[in-house]
């Protein structure tokens, strides 16, 4: 006869929050398993009231938006929480940043709307930085990149090797310089299967340019949700803020 | 300048290598301490990867004892995988702390933890990195005092040449102790150089420095003496021994890794010391007496450590766990305190009895039962007396009869090959065990649906222990004996399929064993496989043994002795041991009375429950057994309610120097 887990079911889920949070500086070298372990501890350390679910092994619910890779920081990493009771998610957010270390940092949180995260987020905004490229030499990478339909890169998987379009998902591709020795490859990707990381980008300029960092590039992603007309993308948490308003002050800033 | 951080010049390396959290540290109740405001500056190492070593209790013990003095402070330093060594080397960066990336060569003192003697090669890595002689005479005031400690210390003869110091025992009153000297040394101006110091440390009985102690070899090879080559130094350093757990409840606020580690738990220590007794086992022998940590500080630990950690899981750790006077109380207080808080508690259960599986499924009263653990260590009746592990076949079938039939679906078994006296028909015992194990749990249960996994180590002599003077098997003879075994439980038809069996290749132990019971001649063969690419010996992959023999042939060869001579030779009463002047309190005499017991095949009772027998630990060290009971339960946590801050709930805060209040403001 097997057991079952006594006492009653969990509680049941009363409300939803999304968070938005920032991975920064050195803890941009956690991976998304990191990520998540240290996430629920904090959760713990700040007595949220998670939901669970049900089962011998129960865990917190919480959804993960597809995350940074290791080594990238970013700016706009989100993730849903079921919670088990209700909470002001402006305090909320304010306990779980206290809780998380620092370079983990909740940058905003607002309870979960209808819509499902997932569908609110399409593209990614990325900041690549790379120390020792000259703007000249990753401007002329980034147009030949451009002027090409279709660009094959490989990337080295559990499974073997795969190759697949990484020019497709690029809505919008410039070049920015910080100086004359680092360039910034500042992009906008839409969500593609498999995703274009950055590592995927880099690979397509050396594709495309036989562009070659010598110093390991910094991304950052800078934002992620709904691409808008214009090429910037929105961020889920404020879906009900005017898109148009809010993006003219971005384009002033 | 000294204790500046090395990040900047560490970052663009980390996108090279495997696993770059290893190196960030960060972790929760870390601490970062201003360098100029600290007079005495330790860096503690476990010479491990990151994720083996982090968890390790007395680091972390020691790291927040230190740091709670306002004037000390205390980083952390782990072995760096073989890729970022390379790197390190290319780009001329040191050994770094993972608190501050600070170079380990600035510190004052390097407290180095050795678990296992595999670990040695991996010293001379850090120290090499570190830019720290190799050779402890070759050090100056510009260097650190490097000073090993932990169990393996206990001989630690093989690598007296690169360490300044070696501390025996617990190490919590020690390093504050040690703490003293070396601040007024340097209020003082450092009089008399670094040779000054250690001699102050050592005359005061705080360290054993091994420069200080001549050995002398008879022609065949055999150790004359060992003796002081000054006044004021004593004769036999002896081991520390913590008094009142009760009053040391380290850590308090454990630290929280970042990364994946080998252990994702807190641990709590419920007491210290064992003696029940057996003769294999040197953690039993070198912590005693028995001292208990009790409910009540127990209870606090955990409640404390939970909130700052924010784990989801307890470990109550000693040598066996059960054998705690309040175990019962602990375990039902605990299991209720936390019912319905997601939390679950673990025993490292190997006593073998019906008590023990009771405990366990207190434990896991909404957890899945998955497995238990226990060890009979030998597999016939007559060996498991000659090593003092008093389990009866009985016993072990009427205690995983009740485990299957309380649900629990698969039991594992411990076992250990190549013991004294051992012959093949002791270890094809084993597979008798087992298959009696899985009818028992077949007939418990109902079902046939039932495991039971043999796991099966080689046997090591360590110092200290009535085996101390016994042959080692060699690997051969191991090998060839676990490969019967694993014939005859494959070729069982009835019950082969549901054993498994798992054994490890026996020649990383003939290593161990030479590093275990070796002289210091032993160092320069150390020290031969570090420069010929050893590292990371304890680790399958990295692990060499053709490296080993060949140094082995090379260095030790010349001199009269071997390999051989080091391990698989048995040692007669007269016989001086490499360890013999270094006091752990044993009676060397009661040692060698119970080795003889043991080849008798007569067992020994634990002295908590019987009178004492004279072993010599407490009356040589001022010590005696500490046990309760208390006769006081664990009543259930006040709730502290939801508005609890969460960042502020650790005594010594999540440590997050820096954090900005606008964070929230990208
Ligand atoms: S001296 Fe006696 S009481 Fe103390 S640990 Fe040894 S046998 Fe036990």
């Amino acid at each position: 006869m097997p057991r079952r887990p006594e006492g009653p079911p969990p509680p049941p889920v009363v409300a939803r929050v999304r968070v938005r949070f920032a991975k920064r500086g050195r803890l941009r070298f956690l991976s998304h398993r990191d990520v998540a372990r240290t996430f629920e501890r904090a959760l713990r350390r700040a007595d949220v009231p998670m939901a669970y679910s049900a089962g011998f092994s129960p865990h917190p619910r919480i959804s993960w938006l597809g995350a940074a890779p290791t080594g990238a920081a970013s700016e706009a990493e989100y993730v849903e929480l079921a919670l088990a009771d209700h909470r002001q998610p402006r305090a909320l957010g304010e306990v779980l940043d206290a809780a998380l270390p620092a370079g983990l940092d909740v940058v905003a949180c607002a309870p979960a709307t209808a819509t499902p995260l997932a569908e609110l987020v399409d593209a990614s905004h990325w900041w690549i930085r790379l120390p020792g490229v000259a703007p000249t030499a990753l401007a002329a990478a980034v147009e030949a990149l451009l002027a090409r339909d279709l660009v094959e890169v490989e990337r080295v998987t559990k499974d073997g090797h795969r190759r697949f379009d990484a020019r497709q998902a690029v809505v919008l591709m410039v070049c920015r310089a910080e100086n004359d020795t680092c360039a910034i490859l500042d992009t906008v990707v839409r969500h593609t299967t498999p995703a274009v990381r950055p590592d995927d980008m880099l690979t397509a300029l050396c594709v495309v340019a036989g562009l070659r960092p010598s110093v390991p590039p910094e991304p950052l992603r800078l934002g992620q949700g709904r691409l808008l007309a214009d090429g910037t993308v929105a961020d889920p948490l404020m879906p009900d803020r005017d898109d148009a308003e809010r993006l003219v002050g971005r384009i002033d800033a | 300048m000294s204790g500046q951080s090395l990040f900047p010049r560490l970052e663009p390396l980390l996108p090279r290598v495997r696993k770059p959290v290893r190196y960030l540290g960060g972790e929760g109740n870390s601490q970062v301490k201003p360098w100029d405001d600290a007079l005495v500056r330790w860096c503690l190492m476990y010479p491990d990867a990151y994720e083996v070593g982090l968890p390790n209790q007395g680091v972390q013990i020691l790291y927040e004892i230190l740091n709670e003095q306002p004037d000390v402070l205390a980083e952390r330093t782990y072995s760096v995988w073989s890729d970022l060594e390379e790197l390190l080397r290319e780009h001329g960066i040191p050994q770094f702390t993972v608190d501050a990336h600070r170079a380990v060569g600035d510190f004052d003192l390097l407290g180095v933890s050795f678990a296992t003697e595999l670990g040695y090669t991996n010293l001379l890595t850090a120290l090499d990195l570190a830019g720290i002689p190799l050779y402890a005479t070759d050090r100056d005031e510009r260097h650190p005092i490097v000073i090993a400690g932990g169990h393996a210390a206990f001989n630690p003869e093989p690598i007296t040449a690169f360490v300044d110091a070696v501390v025996l025992g617990d190490g919590e009153q020690a390093v504050l102790e040690i703490t003293d000297v070396v601040r007024a040394f340097k209020t003082a101006a450092r009089p008399g150089g670094r040779t000054e110091l250690l001699m102050r440390l050592a005359r005061r009985g705080l360290v054993y420095v091994p420069s200080f102690y001549d050995v002398d070899y008879r022609p065949d090879g055999r150790i004359r003496a060992v003796t002081p080559n000054r006044p004021g130094v004593p004769a036999r350093p002896a081991k520390h021994t913590v008094s009142n757990l009760d009053a040391w409840p380290y850590p308090k606020a454990p630290l929280v890794p970042l990364a994946e580690t080998v252990h994702e738990r807190m641990s709590v220590e419920i007491f210290r010391g064992c003696t029940r007794g057996c003769r294999f086992c040197q953690a039993g022998m070198i912590t005693r007496p028995v001292r208990e940590r009790s409910i009540d500080t127990i209870g606090e630990m955990v409640a404390q450590g939970l909130a700052a950690s924010g784990f989801t899981e307890v470990g109550l750790l000693s040598l066996s766990s059960a054998d705690h006077t309040e175990i019962g109380e602990i375990a039902k207080g605990l299991a209720d305190r936390y019912e319905g808080t997601h939390t679950s508690l673990s025993l490292p259960s190997t006593r073998v009895d019906a008590f023990n599986v009771t405990l366990a499924n207190e434990f896991s009263r909404n957890g899945r039962r998955s497995g238990l653990t226990f060890a009979p260590e030998g597999g016939s009746e007559r060996l498991r007396r000659v090593i003092n592990k008093m389990v009866s076949e009985e016993d072990l079938i009427r205690t995983v009869s009740t485990a299957y039939a309380q649900g629990w679906r698969q039991v594992k078994l411990y076992f250990m090959c190549g013991l004294p006296t051992e012959t093949d028909e002791d270890v094809l015992a084993i597979a008798g065990l087992a298959r009696e194990v899985i009818r028992a749990g077949r007939r418990a249960s109902g079902h046939r649906d039932i495991r039971c996994t043999v796991s099966i180590g080689g046997f090591v002599p360590k110092a200290h222990t009535p085996f101390q003077w016994a042959a080692q098997a060699s690997h051969e003879v191991t090998d060839a004996r676990l490969r019967l075994l694993r014939d005859a439980i494959r070729g069982d038809r009835e019950v082969g399929r549901a054993i498994g069996f798992r054994y490890h290749d026996g020649r990383p132990g003939m290593i161990e064993g030479l590093l275990a019971r070796g002289d210091r001649r032993v160092g320069a063969v150390i020290e031969r496989v570090w420069r010929d690419g050893g590292r990371f010996d304890g680790w399958s992959e990295h692990f060499s043994f053709e490296r080993w023999e060949k140094a082995c042939v090379e260095v030790l060869e010349p001199l009269g002795v071997s390999l051989d001579w080091f391990t698989t030779r048995e040692r007669d009463e007269r016989e001086v041991l490499p360890w013999d002047h270094l006091d752990s309190g044993l009676d060397r005499d009661w040692l060698w009375s119970d080795w003889q017991e043991a080849l008798r095949g007569a067992e020994l009772d634990d002295c908590r429950w019987t009178p004492c027998y004279d072993c010599g630990v407490c009356p040589t060290m001022g010590t005696q057994t500490q046990i309760g009971p208390t006769g006081r339960i664990l009543l259930p946590l006040v709730s502290t309610g939801p508005s609890r801050p969460g960042g502020s709930s650790g005594p010594s805060g999540s440590g997050s120097p820096g954090r900005s209040a606008d964070a929230a403001a990208s």
